[in-house]
């Protein structure tokens, strides 16, 4: 029931949740409610398909989706930094757009509907870690998203960057007062964590599988928007997040196998989700009233 | 309204930008939606759309007027539909129709009320609650019709029709008199909005949390009547929609067509407004079937009228944006 290969899997659907956390508990730090890592991944996902099967290279894949992510973001960057238009209404359009987008470009691209997959597609290749369990035989990018936690984690509480970025989220008047950009800082943050999302798309259509089919982000973007709110936008706490999610998604396929409905287990990490939420609300006002 | 209008001719321009980058001729692919959704082939395509649509919109115009976004819209139209279901197959005639339409707004209004419960007692933000509960709701429901409630005669995930009497009449082909009621339900919206005190409480809220409690409005039990009359009308879309053709609850029906996000996108696009959310939901369901005939016309993907909807609101939201910021220079 629970072996290595459980914890394998989870490792898998991890990372993208992972990588579209810690771009949402950036901008969150940053004082950007960002609700569009949905979207932005999804089309991440798309360019890391286009990009692969174009070049014939899975890496290009990953830069296109990088570089697809972080300009998918700007419209949020633009549209909330610079117009001040609201970040909600602006992250469910985007989502949207990002449907309506990929939908459009895999019939007009790829001249399918649906799902696209060829066998002559590259996805990312596996890394031997000299056969080590659980932990050996994911792609680049799996390794890559555990980095980032420490590394996000130096840059908001060790350096320079990270300690004006906090101050802009927490009190923007202060942080310019003191000349700090509060306009580059979060046009800084939403583009970082728009090439996060498309590292996110990347795994998710060239790591995990190899294929692209329409809004095959299928939620995971949202429960990053969870996580980080779980996570308190804490690195490590986000790391938690995302990894409980990936535990439930994993055991819940586990779980098929013994003879649990699809459908139950599919609505396992939600409901996981929500039970984490109520624990960790009501810890905090606990902690509030003492 | 005059925002509205030049975002609009915004987002065509874009839009016209697309098809000729996909070698269609722009004026050729607009002329295909407009006769597509009003022509007689295809107004009743539209209005069949529209429907839900506007229902949609509607539920989740109601929280939105106090600021409150229900995201769980799916979950609740899903929920009411399997409810309708249930009941009609058990009661029989009018009595049957009547307690099947109860049964998916009451359905609605519980699963919705759950999720206000949450953020008033439980601290978890309502946006969070609606999302997260929305998705044990589908995934129930697609349980139960391949499982429990499977029409045994077939191969789809589908329960089995209801018998002959518990259908809602149709008006024409794809219209019931379910309409009806979607429209009883947007002039009831409008009238409680605009001349009773429970609209105002609304009202104020959306306008000024903070003003609104030092009002002396009560927040947690506004939270919970609003979210349960906002999921009790997207249960009774759900239950309208599943005793009209093809008269049972088919795994995705209701999920694939995105009457939820549109009607969302409908309900932001006129700040809640019931009258502005009609015609918003009305234009929207117009466009997306226009978009039949414009892919029917010039083989440009009926998926570009969805971009046309997300970009026309991002254009809006922006362009709010800068106006607020132009009337208050802080």
């Amino acid at each position: 029931m629970i072996d290595a290969a459980l914890f394998a899997s989870a490792l898998g659907a991890l990372t993208p949740i992972l990588f579209a956390a810690l771009a949402g508990a950036l901008c969150q730090r940053a004082g950007v409610f960002n609700i569009s890592l949905e979207g932005t991944m999804l089309v991440g996902a798309f360019a890391g398909v286009a990009g692969s099967w174009y070049t014939g290279s899975a890496w290009l894949g990953v830069l296109l989706a990088v570089v697809a992510g972080t300009a998918y973001s700007l419209i949020l960057a633009v549209g909330h930094v610079s117009f001040g238009g609201d970040a909600i209404v602006l992250g469910v359009a985007i989502n949207l757009l990002a449907v309506g987008l990929t939908s459009f470009l895999i019939r007009t691209v790829f001249g399918t509907r649906g799902t696209f997959s060829d066998p002559a597609l590259q996805g990312l290749p596996d890394l031997d870690l000299g056969g080590i369990p659980v932990l050996s035989g994911h792609s680049l990018l799996v390794y890559l998203s555990w980095l980032a936690v420490p590394a996000l984690a130096v840059l908001l509480y060790r350096h320079p960057w990270g300690l004006r970025l906090r101050g802009v989220g927490e009190r923007p008047e202060a942080a310019a007062s003191l000349g700090v950009s509060v306009t580059r800082y979060r046009y800084g943050v939403i583009l970082a964590g728009g090439a996060l999302c498309g590292l996110a798309g990347a795994q998710l259509a060239l790591g995990n599988v190899t294929l692209f089919s329409e809004n095959m982000t299928a939620g995971r973007g949202w429960i990053a928007v969870v996580a980080v709110m779980l996570g308190r936008a804490l690195p490590w706490g986000v790391f938690a997040a995302a990894l409980l999610f990936g535990l439930a998604e994993a055991f819940g396929f586990r779980l098929q196998g013994i003879g649990l409905p699809q459908q139950a287990t599919d609505a396992a990490p939600y409901v996981v989700t929500l039970v984490a939420l109520f624990v960790s609300s009501a810890r905090i006002r606990r902690r509030a009233s003492t | 309204m005059k925002t509205v209008l030049i975002t609009l001719v915004g987002a065509l321009v874009l839009g016209a930008v697309l098809l000729a980058a996909t070698g269609a001729n722009p004026l050729e692919a607009y002329r295909a939606i407009v006769t597509g959704a009003f022509g007689p082939d295809g107004i009743q395509d539209t209005l069949a759309y529209a429907v839900p649509v506007v229902g949609m919109a509607t539920a989740l115009a109601i929280p939105l007027r106090a600021g409150m976004v229900n995201l769980g819209g799916e979950g609740q139209l899903v929920l009411g539909a399997i409810s309708a279901i249930v009941v009609g197959r058990h009661v029989p005639g009018v009595l049957g129709i009547v307690a099947a339409l109860a049964a998916g707004a009451l359905a609605g209004a519980l699963y919705a009320s759950v999720a206000a419960v949450c953020e008033t007692r439980l601290g978890v933000p309502l946006l969070v609650s609606t999302l997260l509960l929305s998705y044990p709701a589908m995934s129930f429901a697609a349980y139960l019709v391949r499982f429990p409630m499977r029409d045994a005669g077939s191969s789809l995930p589908q329960s089995e029709q209801l018998p002959p009497d518990v259908r809602l009449p149709a008006v024409t082909d794809g219209v019931t008199v379910g309409l009806f009621l979607i429209v009883a339900a947007v002039a009831v919206f409008a009238v409680v909005d605009a001349r009773t005190p429970a609209g105002f409480e609304a009202r104020v809220t959306g306008w000024g949390p903070r003003f609104a409690a030092y009002a002396g409005i009560e927040r947690p039990g506004l939270t919970v009547r609003l979210l349960a009359c906002s999921g009790g009308l997207a249960g009774l879309v759900g239950a309208v929609v599943a005793l009209g053709f093809p008269y049972r609850f088919i795994d995705g029906a209701l999920i694939t067509p995105q009457y939820t996000w549109i009607g969302l996108l409908a309900a932001l696009l006129a700040a809640a407004n019931p009258l502005g959310t009609l015609v918003a939901a009305v234009f929207f369901a117009a466009l997306t079937s226009g978009g039949f005939a414009m892919e029917r016309v010039t083989q440009v993907p009926r998926e570009l009228t969805a971009v046309l909807q997300a970009v026309l609101i991002i254009f809006l939201a922006a362009a709010t944006g800068l106006l607020r910021r132009r009337r208050s220079p802080a």
